[in-house]
């Protein structure tokens, strides 16, 4: 595999006294697509948090690409521009289609912002509400744009946190494959927060599993679903863990 | 009745033939107002922004912000007479920059007193109103904190838009402050709502009746723009 992104060590979150996450050791690679699965509170919202560098760890490090991520030390802006987070809700601006798409290309001061964001929706095929404003749209088409919004920037990592959760099966689809195609024409790394197991099976190249914080693990998608080394693992892709 | 729609007939005399000394008066009122309302916005719509992005506001700051809209505008005119008297603390230093009482400056300060913690306090809380998941989103996309404050201003734009106007509301109808630290000085200081009092006092009602209809369409301007800003926002 490529040589990796982001090296995870020793990483808590700690809220008061809770300890959302705790993940001893995490490479993702340049390119891959990692899923992520595990039950509600499982700690997959906020592993994306400290990858998007939005709030620093309690303790331990995140390395992305030789620059260090800690408690002390905030990323800098240049390193948080190459990621980026489409999250369960689309959080759109109170903006036309278009200039949501734009934004993130407005915000880096970026040459060509309109034509790009053109772009961008049609990837996710609805060039023709761009003038359209985006309290209009309907949940999928909200979310697509949200999708399309991320995807204009070009992001080296695209974190998406269980983007597809309250969609039709068309909608969907299509935002797999708008992201799977993204991939393979930009080669960025995913990881893609999902309840659904079908979803990873389709979508990655490897899952991760966690439980009250930890990745208890992390195979090739194969490997994860036919032959998994944990007795959890197991029994959540089996479906007799209750969550 | 019939009084009151013979003043209401020459009050419109009074406007459509521009009556130098009402318009005058209507000038003084504008600049006051529109003066104190940009001071207090230019310096208060981005410090409540800044304080509703603050992780932890500092209490202190806020309290003082409540107590600043609760004190009677007449207090607040009382200080600004204080300071600014000859012989008060800072009249008495006879700088050059300190307007003199009983100037449109010194009813600015006054006004500007009066309008600036409304600003700040109804920024602050239109901009908490703005969805945390929206914050959380704009800086995902990589804005920085000022790119974020811009951003979540935006978004809460049509609150901010009514602090601004009912500021601008509170200041054109304003009494107390004006008249003690402007003095309802005659082609100066005189405002539509101090030029009210005296007219009424001496019995001119239709003139009185002019201005409080002025004061009324002022404030109707300023809603119906309210209202054209607040539909055409998407969202
Ligand atoms: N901002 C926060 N403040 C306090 N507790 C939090 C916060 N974010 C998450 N948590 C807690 O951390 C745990 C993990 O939450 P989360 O990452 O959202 O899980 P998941 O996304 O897997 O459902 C939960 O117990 C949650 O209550
Ligand atoms: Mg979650």
């Amino acid at each position: 595999m490529a040589e990796p992104m982001y090296a995870l060590s020793g990483v808590l979150k700690r809220y008061g006294h809770k300890t959302a996450v705790l993940v001893e050791r995490l490479d993702i690679c340049r390119g891959e697509v990692l899923a992520l699965v595990g039950p509600s509170g499982a700690g997959k919202s906020t592993l994306l948090r400290l990858l998007n560098f939005l709030e620093p760890p309690t303790s331990g490090h995140v390395d992305f690409d030789g620059a260090r991520f800690d408690a002390e030390t905030p990323m800098a802006l240049a390193q948080r521009r190459r990621v980026t987070t489409v999250f369960q809700r689309p959080a759109l601006l109170r903006m036309s289609v278009r200039d949501n798409v734009a934004y993130g290309l407005r915000l880096r001061g970026e040459a060509g912002a309109g034509s790009r964001a053109a772009d961008a929706l049609r990837q996710v095929g609805l060039q023709d509400l761009a003038r359209s404003g985006a309290a209009t749209l309907s949940g999928g088409e909200a979310q697509r744009v949200a999708l399309a919004r991320a995807l204009a920037i070009a992001p080296e990592v695209l974190l998406l946190d269980e983007p597809t959760a309250n969609l039709d099966p068309a909608n969907v689809r299509l935002i797999e494959a708008a992201v799977l195609e993204h991939r393979r024409a930009r080669g960025c790394a995913c990881v893609w927060v999902t309840h659904n197991l079908a979803q990873a099976r389709r979508v990655a190249d490897r899952v991760a599993l966690m439980l009250e914080g930890q990745l208890v693990e992390v195979a090739p998608a194969a490997e994860f679903f036919s032959a998994p080394k944990d007795p959890r693992t197991a029994a959540f892709v089996g479906g007799e863990m209750v969550w | 009745m019939q009084d009151l729609i013979n003043a209401l007939g020459a009050a419109i005399r009074l406007l459509v033939s521009f009556d130098p000394v009402l318009w005058g008066i209507i000038g003084v009122s504008m600049r006051m107002s529109l003066t104190a309302l940009a001071i207090s916005s230019i310096v208060g719509i981005p410090l409540g922004v800044w304080m509703g992005l603050r992780p932890r506001r500092p209490r202190w700051l806020t309290a003082l912000l409540y107590t600043g809209m609760g004190v009677p505008p007449v207090v607040l005119g009382l200080l600004v007479y204080v300071f600014l008297s000859r012989s008060g603390v800072v009249g008495s230093l006879n700088l050059e920059w300190i307007p003199l009482l009983f100037t449109v400056e010194a009813m600015i300060i006054a006004q500007t007193l009066r309008a600036f913690p409304m600003v700040v306090a109804l920024t602050l809380s239109s901009v908490l109103a703005v969805d945390a998941a929206v914050r959380l989103q704009v800086r995902a996309l990589g804005a920085t904190e000022f790119q974020l404050g811009v951003a979540v201003l935006r978004e809460a734009r049509s609150g901010v838009v009514v602090a601004m106007v009912g500021g601008f509301a509170a200041l054109i109808s304003e009494v107390g402050a004006v008249m003690l630290v402007g003095g309802n000085v005659a082609g100066q200081t005189r405002v539509l709502t101090t030029a009210i009092v005296l007219e009424t006092g001496q019995g001119n009602f239709d003139r009185a009746l002019a201005l409080g209809f002025v004061v009324l369409v002022l404030a109707f301007a300023g809603n119906l723009l309210l209202a054209r800003l607040q539909t055409s926002s998407h969202g």
